[in-house]
């Protein structure tokens, strides 16, 4: 019956193809900005972890 | 630029530890018993709460939320106050979390070894705790978000992403999957039914995988691999990426549990296509913390936690990479309940659950108890020992899951089932299964060391509860140049908003047309509802948990119809389940299938096998039952079952629950002289007959009617 559905609706083969258009142009967009980020930000989000501002950076071992 | 003052809160982290460590011990030790009871039923102590329907969830739940989940606080709370530079928002909150989340686990291993359950994997749990883990995941999240907006370092590590996706994604889940309908304080049916309730119990299921399993733990990996390594994350830019195609790509990932069921096909295929692009956002994590040591390897060769998280990730690469191989259908057919999901299960569990765990703990508690890890030795033993219990349980599985399945499906040259009688499949794998409960008798033995080695090293410490820290205060003003993805980073509130949007695409698509399109579930006429004493009797199969051995879905596969329907060769079809409340499909075989049992035996071939397997079935490591011999239903609460299930959209009529009594002793009294006649005496309100009916209906909705 969800066959008769679609088939009734106008040109439906476009809508999977403007997901798809859509998902990748999204995809590409990010992937493009996350490229072009400097380096000294990326720099300083990584070195996070080890500078975690305790006094004491008594490490045993 | 002022240097503020504060302390790190170790405590709460400490008890956490305590507890991830004392419910790993437990949990392991419980899914031992399992193992043994496959290949010694007599472990089954011919007791209601220790056979092995109830201490399998009874295992999952422990090694899920109480050992991975206490794990996941301890080190989310020892590293976002860290990342963040600021203590916990609220010590109040952080042991309201600490002693809730314990309170819960305490209730599960109640209720669950009692028959209180819901049959859902992972969300066993019955109605009041379903409030209750609610409640304690809302006082976690106050807790996260209060402290990432009381933070003195702007901008949020990728750590931090992971943990907000978990807190958000887990509530969206738990919260959707726990529509229930209560019918008794410990009792209530799932509000969904049938192909809907699979379809909303396996997105809940694998993306409780994804983001309770997965993403804290890739959080916590961005954390204490670098601090481990001494070295930051091999490429930030990569971890922006993989993130986010992560949590929008699991959610789909869903219907992959479902292949060649009864769901309709173009979800099968979302199913399909989504868990192989997972691949990719999964590898990156991968690749992000293996690179991580790129150069370094010398450092992995001499520490324990190293070894343990380098292991770990491997695991994780492993698992992400067979997972979406075992979503194609050509190798789901033969997967699909069998030993290979387990194996599965357990590399990701024992590999990147297991020893990442044991890695961060070998680093923390060294750490916060300021002296050396008591014998690295041990740490590295536990490490081999470990190791070997991975392969040990890994391989014996992929053998007789894949040998199991090839035997369901070989026919001889005449053209009949090779292997006629379920049994034969089971007693041809038992040596796979003793060799399973080595592999975690290892496992276990590696983590009773590590207990050891952790206590030792913590007496010979001194323990800092709260730790003195400085850092400037959080500036006024956002800086103005930055790029995009910074400024994401730096609104924590935008960012948790667009998280949640990520997850539940995938959701609302799958979901929507699978319950509005009435064409997806195609009705058939001749289902009705079960009965008075057939509810009764599903209740049962429910509490005694029938559902962790056995199936109830005939896939379209001619071995399978051959098998388990040769009269009228039907597979199991979407609208005989339209009143399943709970569905009961089932995720593993370890006996037979059940959806076409109804009318296959008589009423007493049930009556002896439930009483004693072994007298109908030679060798069955089923255990018995006894005690629905001795116990009765509850005629009484008949009315609020029917009430509830009229509720919750089943048509039964006005006025049924008024004569139900009567309509069930009607029922009984067929079943009890149809035993008396096999020289049976029973009594018409005791268990067992109930369960005989609701055994006798299944599949039968649509058997076209013989002479009897």
């Amino acid at each position: 019956m969800y066959r008769q559905i679609l088939q009734s609706i106008q040109n439906i083969e476009i809508w999977p193809v403007i997901s798809l258009v859509l998902f990748f142009l999204i995809f590409i967009g990010i992937l493009i900005k996350v490229i072009l980020i400097d380096k000294k930000h990326i720099r300083k989000m990584e070195e996070l972890p080890l500078d975690d501002g305790t006094i004491n950076n008594q490490s045993p071992e | 630029m002022s240097l503020e003052k504060f302390q790190y809160d170790n405590k709460i982290v400490k008890a956490f530890i305590i507890a991830t460590v004392i419910f790993g011990l437990v949990g392991m030790l419980v899914g031992l018993t399992a193992a043994t009871q496959l290949f010694y039923p007599q472990l089954n102590l011919n007791l209601p709460f220790t056979t092995f329907g109830r201490i399998r969830p009874l295992h999952t739940n422990a090694i899920i939320f109480a050992f991975v989940g206490n794990a996941m606080f301890a080190g989310i709370y020892y590293s976002v106050q860290r990342l963040l530079k600021a203590r916990l928002f609220s010590d109040l909150l952080s042991w309201i979390n600490f002693w809730g989340w314990q309170l819960i686990i305490l209730s599960a291993a109640i209720s669950l070894p009692l028959g209180i359950t819901t049959s859902k994997e992972y969300a066993e749990l019955e109605w009041p705790i379903d409030i209750a883990i609610a409640l304690i995941w809302v006082v976690f999240g106050i807790n996260l978000i209060g402290t990432i907006l009381k933070r003195r370092e702007r901008h949020m590590y990728v750590a931090i992403w992971f943990y907000i996706a978990t807190f958000v994604t887990v509530a969206v889940l738990h919260i959707v999957n726990s529509f229930e309908m209560p019918v008794t304080f410990l009792k209530s049916y799932s509000w969904y039914a049938g192909v809907q309730d699979a379809l909303v119990q396996w997105w809940y299921g694998h993306n409780a995988v994804a983001f309770f399993l997965t993403t804290p733990y890739l959080g916590l990996m961005y954390y204490y691999l670098p601090k481990a390594a001494n070295r930051p994350v091999y490429s930030y830019k990569l971890s922006i990426i993989h993130f986010w195609a992560l949590i929008f790509v699991y959610i789909w990932a869903g219907p992959h549990h479902l292949l060649y069921s009864a769901l309709p096909d173009w979800a099968q295929s979302l199913g399909t296509v989504f868990s192989i692009m997972l691949i990719a956002p999964s590898w990156g994590g991968m690749l992000n913390g293996l690179l991580t040591l790129r150069g370094a390897w010398d450092k992995f060769r001499e520490d324990p936690v190293l070894k343990f998280l380098v292991v770990a990730v491997t695991a994780y690469g492993m698992s992400t990479f067979e997972g979406p191989m075992l979503s194609l259908k050509n190798v789901n057919a033969i997967a699909h309940f069998t030993d290979w999901i387990i194996a599965h299960v357990h590399v990701g569990g024992l590999g990147w659950n297991g020893f990442l765990t044991f890695g961060m703990l070998y680093w923390l508690v060294p750490k916060m108890w300021k002296t050396s890890l008591y014998s690295r030795k041990l740490a590295n033993f536990h490490f081999w020992i470990g190791t070997l219990g991975i392969i040990f349980y890994a391989l014996p599985m992929y053998f007789s899951g894949f040998t199991q399945s090839l035997m369901w499906k070989q026919f001889t040259d005449q053209g009949v089932l090779f292997y006629p009688n379920f049994l034969e499949t089971v007693i041809q794998i038992i040596p796979m299964y003793m060799l399973r409960a080595v592999g975690g008798g290892l496992y276990l033995t590696g983590t009773i060391v590590m207990t050891y080695n952790l206590i030792k090293t913590a007496r010979a410490g001194k323990f800092v509860a709260n730790e003195e820290a400085e850092a400037p205060a959080l500036e006024k003003a956002a800086p103005k140049e930055t790029y995009w993805h910074r400024i994401l980073e730096a609104k924590p509130v935008m960012f948790t908003v667009l998280a949640l949007i990520a997850i539940l695409i995938g959701g609302i698509i799958e979901f929507v047309p699978t319950f509005l399109i009435k064409s997806n579930i195609p009705t058939i006429e001749s289902v009705k509802p079960y009965s008075g004493l057939e509810l009764h009797g599903r209740d049962i199969y429910i509490r005694e948990a029938c559902n962790s051995c056995h199936s109830q879905l005939v896939r379209p596969f001619r071995s399978e119809v051959v098998r388990y329907d040769p009269n009228n060769m039907e597979y199991s079809k979407a609208g005989e389940y339209v009143y399943d409340h709970p569905f009961l499909w089932g995720s593993k075989r370890t006996g037979p299938d059940l959806h076409r049992v109804g009318g296959k035996y008589p009423d007493s071939w049930h009556y002896h096998h439930m009483l004693d397997p072994t007298t109908m079935s030679p060798n069955s490591i089923m255990p018995s039952y006894p005690w629905l011999f001795d116990q009765f239903i509850d005629v009484e609460g008949t009315a609020a079952k029917i009430k509830a299930m009229r509720t919750i959209g089943v048509p039964y009529e006005l006025g049924f629950e008024d004569s139900a009594a009567e309509q069930m002793a009607l029922q009984a009294e067929t079943i009890v002289s149809n035993l008396s006649r096999d020289g049976i005496q029973v009594h018409r309100e005791s268990e067992i007959v109930a369960l005989i009916a609701y055994l006798q209906r299944l599949g039968t909705d649509i058997k076209v009617k013989t002479e009897e």
